[in-house]
């Protein structure tokens, strides 16, 4: 027990008591402290070092608004969290907590000789000075600013725990839940509406965790709390979510929350996310988010040991914790007042009483009752500034005149400060969710004003002051938001109510705010007045820019403690009210999120879903070594006895061109297309003519944008006379299918044509090479195989290994091939069939490396690959597939316009290096003549590259501009080692005839 | 996230949604008879509103409808949606948004 | 020979809140009332025509997935009869009828923490009241395409095209790491 602990009272459990360490440092709390209140229950005020100056820096307040005290929290290599507030770390038994940016201690700090420096690091500095020379920028300024200010330092392990996050669906949602959350609550509860009630803190109840003395409808506001709060549990309509930030409003009353789950426990159990991310839907908000406590603006203001003055009383009410053991006041409002009188009670000597507030106030309730205890009151006060090196040890008070000058006043001598400038209404959730918000001239600050969403705000969060007041205004709003009338219940409260009670307090007089003293107004981002001064001298008018240039409310901080008082700067330097000079928007989020949650389970192999064929497994136990395609896994090659990618894709290539290999073509996109005018759509959506396609035939496809360029391309079957089969690209099978049925939706109603996604039905294997009909004869009885029976293109139904069989004589690799088609659920045993049928001509499976090289020798494209959104059918050389006859199809129209037959338009060609050994690389640029030096004249450039056995060389595709008019010339690939030359050449390199194709 | 309200299944999340691009552009009947300048502007030209706006959605993940909304774009809120094919509802683009 | 090979889906393990379903013929119907009504008396049950319904006699249901598209699942048994009488039944009459029994996996998540479980996926509201018995919809659990059909108070139907069964059922698994043992 430490002289800062009281001797009873508070919320905390005296009977278990916790050790923690800071720094290092070896001390106790008790269960219910929070990191903050141990500290101070300790003696410690020194708890970090600011952003820029790095001045010593303590403890300004209670709640998550603290902007000074971020500390790292560290659990375990992995888990060191950063830059929390040491008021909302709960503490656990062996919380291990540090302090941030400072070297080598946090007494002793180096980097403290920016704040003997900072008259040369005003407002604007990086701007101004790390302008020039630009490539120092990052060698050089970047990373020595952001080692010399910064904040804490991220781990370098992955973040071992999980995060989840779910959707959840109310009627009312109510955000806060001190006493008007709880009374809206309960209101909305009591329609039966489906209610969630969250609140950030630990316990529920908001500011009535902090009022022993004071009194709800007859009894003591704790029993009032417990009881409201048991009623609602008791409730399974309502949810309660303590520890849960409400951090973004987002459209459509869509509101996202964090609750942490774990943070606050000495071992968390393993079956828990560290935190969820709720994704609440609410049909009524009730934001009943308090408000928050405004510092004054003196010189000085942000030594350790000034803290505001309700976070005293908190400390004291809840933590049972004397914040320090002699206090001056300084008094802009009424509820300063009453913090001394219970402080002093509580056994803290209040050496004086500043009442800097503008001549003639009303002395409120507060005042009355300090003076009633005797204690000192100094009116027409303002504060000159303040002295010592770690923790303030004395003020300087002043005396304004009615004049407005200030003469020098008595020192004192403490070891805190305590302030209070009014109070603030925390509009963040209001103004996010793009509600107006309105100045309000006797609270000195903006008050929600008209709601963009259905949303209201109620109590503090409005100016609602007084307990009992907010008690009913919350009561309003929750009744009104579950559509019913308001109950007539009229609350009543007894006692002071510190910030609830009386006018939140006028804004002070200006003399206390006014430069040349420099006082801190943002605190995190150690912004001062003398730096919104400069600001304003430099021509900055608008608040936004000047927000931008001092950065004042930025980061956590989104003008939570900084706000009005910037705002109350700006105006008086420019002789303007505060609602003339506007508000800065109040970005999201509210308080600081985790990655984690914002990730959820999207992270490692959940990423993203891993789309398998039915081979998979078959691939997988042989070592077949996986690419992603999209979202699928799609085996690249197949490796043996240790074989790298080239031997494995050099031997699986001579085998397809040599004997026979076997490919997994499953992830290839397929759509039944059905109906009577099945023809006439397909006529009108691809380049090709349909009409003269005979059933059990196919043939290749070409669909275009209305643009005019290559959308997708597949091999289209007709079943039937009404029924086709239609394949696209493995990555275009979903735009596809919404393309099709975009004009069957919305501009082709007239046909009688519906489409069907049949991509997973069917598992495809591609069986291809010379001996491809040996094998298929072995388990394909009731089809003829022959070449003239099922010549190339054509197409049969029938049965394999006794199941169902769509058979298509087809071929990718320009050797005799067929697609079996078979019933997904029956893929995998098809698969492993096909191969041990094959194992006597020595079947090979083969993956996607090779089944590139295989069609890039035969000058087969890939959409996607060898074209890239802005090549028509002629530059693609697939022109011959047009059905010249069609008086339309989709983006012939564009093809007429002169731009797309312009001959210098780049056009796929065939490049053979004239050393055989060398593989360009894909993407590489194409140059017309050797030793340009930049910025050349590229003319085209490499689109696909590799090494082709078969033909003992390497080929390449590529588009040239002009290209096929250059048939013959060499043309330059530059890389780094120098020119490469390149013959433009046709792009099938192998069996230009097609005899192997109709073997 | 907006919520949508599907005109064949009701108000959904618009996770199951996929936005269209402006309504009511109808592709020209005889795209072979248009100029250039005609053709260019059926392709590209959109207007860019702020305000009232007509869109089309997809109901993708869901009943797989394309419908015409409007939204106001200054504040997402939408004033109506229907079916493709429909007028926009007379006097909904006069309506204000809640 | 029909029997020589087995049907093998992705594996859906059994858990309290898990059930795997049997194997299933389905056919995807597109079409006006013309077709429903053909439908009606073939398969025997009549297609919902209000949105996001499913109707069911004995082992067979038809489900509203839009305006003219249901999907009817029968017991894998019924496969061959179908296939012969589902054409039949619809000649003359404009339709698309597709079989996709094997497109995708079906599987059942239920009991007490059903409604909670998919709450961390699918973003629909849930509550019996918004989503009663016998409602279906296609929509999403976190990145894939699932079809929800709500059986009973506590038993949602789950429908995945096949490659996408293990991401739904791996999430779902994580979520239901925090249920009581
Ligand atoms: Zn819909």
């Amino acid at each position: 027990m430490t002289e800062f602990r009281t001797e009873r009272g508070g919320r905390v459990d005296r009977s278990r008591v916790l050790r923690f360490t800071f720094d290092g440092r070896a001390y106790t709390g008790f269960a219910g402290d929070t990191l903050a209140s141990a500290l101070l229950a300790n003696g410690v005020q020194l708890l970090g070092r600011s952003f820029k100056y790095h001045r010593p820096r303590g403890l300004l307040a209670a709640g998550s608004e603290e902007p000074n005290a971020l500390v790292t929290v560290i659990r375990d290599a992995a888990r060191r969290t950063p830059n929390v507030r040491a008021t909302t770390v709960e503490l656990y038994d062996g919380l291990v907590a540090e302090s941030q940016n400072r070297w080598p201690s946090l007494s002793f700090d180096l980097g403290a000789i920016n704040n003997l420096l900072s008259p040369v690091l005003p407002a604007g500095f990086y701007n101004k000075t790390f302008m020039w020379p630009r490539s120092a920028w990052f060698a050089l300024y970047e990373p020595r600013i952001r080692a010399a200010a910064g904040l804490g330092v991220a781990p370098t392990l992955p973040d071992p725990d999980r995060y989840a996050q779910r959707y959840a669906h109310c009627e009312v949602l109510v955000v806060g839940a001190g006493p008007a959350g709880l009374a809206a609550a309960t209101a909305a509860a009591a329609t039966g509406a489906r209610v969630i009630l969250c609140d950030e803190q630990a316990e529920l109840g908001g500011a009535l965790l902090a009022e022993p003395d004071t009194e709800i409808d007859g009894r003591p506001a704790g029993d009032w709390l417990a009881a409201t709060v048991a009623a609602l549990r008791a409730n399974p309509r309502v949810t309660l979510l303590a520890r849960t930030t409400a951090f973004g409003y987002f459209p459509h009353n869509n509101v996202g929350l964090v609750e942490r789950l774990t943070d606050h426990l000495e071992s968390p159990p393993a079956a828990l996310p560290r935190e969820r991310l709720w994704q609440v839907r609410a049909r009524e908000v009730v934001l009943a988010t308090g408000a928050i406590e405004r510092p004054l603006p003196f010189p000085g203001n942000d030594r350790p040991g000034v803290m505001l003055a309700g976070a005293a009383r908190t400390y004291l009410h809840r933590f049972g914790v004397r914040v320090g053991r002699r206090a001056v006041v300084v008094a802009g409002c009424d509820a300063a007042f009453q913090a001394a009188v219970e402080l002093s009670r509580a056994g803290v000597a209040i050496a004086v009483i500043a009442d800097v507030r503008a001549p003639g106030q009303v002395a409120g309730p507060g005042e009355q009752a300090a003076r009633a205890a005797g204690l000192a009151v100094e009116t027409n006060a303002t504060v000159l500034g303040t002295r010592g090196r770690l923790r303030v040890s004395q003020v300087l008070l002043g005396r304004v005149g009615p004049d407005g000058a200030v003469t020098p006043g008595a020192s004192h001598a403490c070891d805190v400060v305590l302030m209070s400038g009014g109070y603030t209404p925390s509009v963040h959730l209001h103004s996010q969710s793009r509600g107006k918000l309105a100045y309000d001239d006797a609270l000195g600050a903006f008050v929600p004003a008209a709601p963009a969403e259905r949303t209201r705000s109620a109590g503090m969060a409005r100016g609602v002051a007084g307990l009992a007041a907010g008690l009913d205004d919350g009561a309003a709003a929750g009744a009104a938001a579950a559509g019913a009338h308001a109950a007539t219940h009229r609350h009543s409260s007894r006692g002071l109510d510190g910030g609830l009670a009386g006018r939140p307090g006028a804004p002070p007089q200006p003399a206390a705010l006014v430069p040349p003293a420099k006082a801190f107004v943002d605190f995190q981002n150690d912004v001062t007045t003398r730096d919104l001064a400069l600001a304003r001298r430099e021509g900055f008018e608008s608040i936004e820019h000047i927000k931008r240039y001092t950065t004042t409310g930025m980061a956590t901080d989104q003008g939570k403690t900084s706000g009005l008082n910037a705002l109350a700067i700006v105006a008086s330097e420019s002789e303007r009210r505060v609602p003339e000079v506007g508000l800065t928007t109040f970005r999201m989020p509210f308080t600081p999120v985790t990655f984690g949650s914002l990730a959820g389970v999207a992270r490692g192999d959940a990423f993203d879903p891993v789309r398998r064929t039915p081979s998979h497994a078959w691939a997988a136990a042989r070592g077949a070594v996986f690419e992603d395609v999209g979202l699928w896994k799609r085996a690249r090659y197949f490796p043996v006895n240790g074989e790298d990618m080239h031997a494995a894709v050099n031997r699986e290539c001579l085998a397809v061109r040599r004997g026979v290999g076997m490919f997994d073509a499953s992830t290839l996109g397929k759509i039944e297309v059905v109906g009577k005018d099945a023809a006439t759509f397909l006529n009108r959506l691809y380049i090709n003519n349909w009409s003269n396609l005979g059933v059990q035939r196919s043939r290749y496809g070409i669909l275009l944008r209305d643009d005019g360029f290559v959308y997708d391309d597949g091999v289209i079957a007709r079943l039937a006379e009404d029924r086709f089969h239609v394949t696209t690209t493995t990555g275009g099978a979903a735009r596809v299918f919404a393309m099709m049925e975009d004009f069957l939706q919305t501009e082709w109603t007239d046909l009688s044509v519906w489409i069907t996604s049949t991509t997973e039905q069917w598992a495809v294997v591609a069986v291809q090479g010379p001996r491809a009909r040996d094998v298929l004869a072995r388990l394909v009885t009731d089809v003829d195989l022959s070449a003239a029976a099922l010549p190339h293109m054509a197409v049969a139904r029938g049965r394999i290994a006794g199941v169902p069989m769509l058979l298509f004589r087809v071929s990718f690799s320009g050797e005799l091939g067929f697609e079996v088609n078979v019933p997904a659920d029956y893929g995998a045993e098809v698969w492993a069939a096909i191969h041990e049928a094959g194992r006597e001509f020595g079947i090979t499976p083969y993956g996607t490396e090779a089944m590139h090289v295989l069609r890039a020798e035969k000058g087969y494209i890939i959409v996607g690959q060898d074209t890239d959104g802005t090549m028509t059918p002629d530059d693609a050389a697939v022109a011959w597939a047009i059905g010249k006859q069609k008086p339309d199809f989709v983006g012939k129209r564009s093809l007429e316009r002169p731009t797309m037959k312009h001959p210098q338009r780049k056009q796929l060609v065939g490049l053979e290096t004239l050393d055989p050994r060398i593989v360009l690389e894909e993407g590489a640029q194409i140059v017309a003549t050797r030793d340009q030096r930049p910025p050349m004249k590229m003319i085209g450039h490499v689109t696909s590259s590799y090494h082709s056995a078969v033909l003992g060389r390497s080929i390449a595709l590529g588009v040239v501009a002009g290209g096929r008019a250059r048939s013959g010339e060499t043309l330059y690939v530059p890389m780094p080692g120098g020119d490469i030359p390149v013959k433009v050449v046709s792009p099938v390199f192998y069996d230009r005839e097609g005899a192997r194709l109709n073997g | 996230m907006l919520i949508i309200d599907c005109p064949y299944c009701g108000p959904r999340p618009e996770l199951e949604f996929a936005h269209g691009g402006q309504a009511h552009i109808a592709r020209p009947a005889d795209p072979s008879q248009t100029t250039d300048d005609e053709w260019t502007e059926y392709l590209y030209l959109r207007v860019n509103t702020k305000g009232v706006y007509a869109e089309r959605w997809r109901h993708a993940r869901g009943c797989g409808r394309f419908f015409n909304a409007l939204r106001d774009t200054t504040t997402d809120q939408f004033l109506a949606t229907y079916r493709s094919g429909e007028k926009p509802p007379v006097g909904s683009a006069a309506r204000s948004a809640p | 020979m029909a029997d020589m090979l087995k049907r093998t889906s992705p594996p859906v393990a059994s858990r309290p809140w898990l059930a795997p379903l049997p194997a299933a013929t389905r056919y995807s119907l597109r079409g006006g009332a013309e077709a429903r009504a053909a439908v009606a008396a073939a398969f025997g049950v009549e297609p919902p025509t209000q949105a996001c319904r499913a109707a069911s006699r004995g082992a067979r249901s038809a489900l509203w997935l839009g305006p003219d598209e249901h999907l009817l699942i029968a017991p894998e048994s019924d496969g061959a009869t179908l296939a012969t009488a589902l054409p039949a039944a619809l000649a003359g009459v404009p339709h698309s009828l597709v079989d996709v029994s094997h497109r995708q996996v079906a599987f059942e998540v239920r009991g007490p923490h059903a409604e909670w479980l998919l709450a961390h996926g699918c973003p629909l509201d849930l509550d019996v009241a918004a989503f009663p018995v016998g409602m279906c919809t296609r929509t999403v659990f976190v990145k894939a395409e699932v079809l929800l059909w709500r059986t009973a108070d506590d038993r949602f139907r789950i429908e995945t095209w096949r490659s996408f069964t293990d991401y739904v059922i791996t999430l779902l698994a994580e979520t239901a790491l925090e249920l009581p043992a």
